[in-house]
């Protein structure tokens, strides 16, 4: 328990010290949301519609962007080969690991979207709902994109690659939290069920992510 | 002769060789005698006309596509749990043919699609988790041809193919329910077990007849990739020889 405690101490001062990437994700999430409406036009009851799809879409690029350095880093120092080695199970340290980058990563960007809502918007009700939406996903978003950051850790560009195996798994996050958010704004279906999915597929990802990604990572190491 | 025999990668090119001209045979006839029917003996569509036949290709595609993957994720569960070689070659042999096959579905999809619904891309339920499928067939063969080793990437390959056929039926589900969500079930009428048998037939002979080209591609695959890992050997093992010879 110690042993998982000082990785997650770890892991949360390596993103926020100098080198770290924690809040680089938050601004790749405004630059998106500044980038769409030059594309769609500034009409902000088109943007209003649009609105919570930007921001869940924003939010699932921005927690990809950093996710491929999440095991490599470690790989690339050597302290990879130590964790494996270590008599913590694989599963709980990979399930620590991924817990700290949602710290710093899924959570800013949850805590950044009604923000950025705001910007495009998006209904007063909605932003509620999309701020608790994107608490509930963005774990899913994460322990699928740890399976991702462990199959692709041995190779040299892996951070494409990693995209492209990950976003098609992340699609029923995507529906169900986009559902969720629209039932608030027009209806016709309840908040509640989409969202009990949604809980139901982080809860899922969350014993499936840490499972596939220690398997890839003992893989990759032999 | 067990089927246990048969996973020696030795027999299994004895074996295979024996049967595959056999399996082509097969598959010729049966799908010339079901394009025949298919094309010129079955009926058309009161509604929709002769398009009705790009049917008989596309459902036999969809099917082998999803198949394809069911054979890959069996092979992985070889290559992880026994770490068979020949699981691995045989999941590796499946995916460029399933792609294909679920390329074909959705090409012959849209073509369907434009007559029918006027337009070549529908965000149908059906249409779009078939997309889906064949993104995730792109993805693991990216991932094979990441590794320079084939030896190193089947595990990791297998992780990630038995992750997603886990998904698979989520995606599937989540697409449905994000489709009725959309729009109503307008443009798509399932009609399915009350075809007329005149139609019923064709369609199943086509089934049969894909199934069989299946199994013929996939054993000649299986075979270049054991003879592909062959010769990629013995060229180490020459190189390793000219390297010492030279220094």
């Amino acid at each position: 328990m110690t042993a998982l405690k000082a990785l997650f101490a770890r892991e949360l001062a390596l993103a926020v010290r100098i080198g770290g990437g924690a809040l680089m994700a938050v601004v790749f999430f405004l630059i998106v949301v500044t980038v769409i409406p030059f594309g769609v036009g500034p009409d902000l009851n088109v943007l209003a519609r649009i609105g919570p799809a930007i921001l869940w879409i924003g939010v699932l690029l921005a927690n990809l962007l950093a996710i491929d350095r999440l095991f490599q880093a470690d790989q690339e120092d050597g302290s990879l080969d130590l964790i494996v080695m270590s008599p913590v199970p694989l599963e709980m340290t990979v399930a620590v690991k991924a817990l700290a980058y949602w710290m710093t990563t899924g959570l800013p960007l949850t805590l950044a979207a009604p923000l950025f809502g705001m910007m495009l918007n998006v209904p007063p009700q909605a932003l509620g709902a999309i701020c608790l939406t994107l608490l509930a996903g963005t774990p899913a978003l994460t322990f699928i994109g740890t399976i991702g950051a462990a199959l692709t850790v041995v190779l040299r560009r892996g951070g494409l690659l990693l995209a492209i195996l990950v976003v098609p798994l992340m699609i029923p996050v995507l529906i169900f939290g986009i559902s969720a958010t629209t039932a608030v704004i027009t209806g016709p279906t309840p908040f509640l069920t989409p969202f009990l999915i949604l809980v139901a597929l982080s809860l899922f990802s969350l014993v499936l992510g840490p499972l596939a990604a220690a398997a890839a990572l003992r893989a990759s190491l032999d | 002769m067990g089927l246990t025999d048969l996973a020696n990668p030795t027999r299994f090119m004895s074996y295979s060789a024996r049967i595959i001209p056999w399996l082509w045979a097969l598959a010729v006839l049966v799908l010339g005698f079901g394009l025949y029917m298919a094309l010129v003996v079955s009926p058309e569509d009161y509604q929709q006309g002769a398009t009705v036949r790009i049917m008989y290709i596309h459902v036999p595609a969809a099917y082998m596509g999803m198949g394809a993957y069911t054979l890959i994720a069996i092979s992985s569960i070889g290559t992880l749990v026994w770490r068979h070689p020949l699981a691995d070659v045989s999941a590796r042999a499946a995916a460029p043919i399933g792609a294909a096959f679920t390329f074909v579905a959705l090409v012959t999809g849209s073509l369907w699609g434009k007559p029918m619904w006027g337009a070549w891309w529908v965000w149908d339920a059906r249409l779009t988790s078939v997309l889906v499928l064949f993104l995730m067939y792109l993805g693991l063969i990216a991932l094979w041809r990441a590794f320079d080793d084939p030896a190193r990437g089947a595990r990791i390959v297998a992780i990630l193919a038995l992750v997603g056929f886990v998904n698979i039926p989520i995606i599937k589900y989540s697409v449905e329910w994000w489709n009725t969500l959309h729009q109503p079930a307008s443009l798509m009428r399932r009609d399915g077990p009350s075809m007329p048998p005149s139609m019923l037939v064709p369609l199943l002979v086509m089934l049969a007849g894909v199934s069989v080209l299946f199994v013929a591609m996939h054993l000649s695959a299986m075979r270049n990739e054991v003879l592909r890992r062959r010769v990629r050997a013995m060229q180490i093992t020459a190189a390793r020889a000219a390297a010492t010879a030279g220094a």
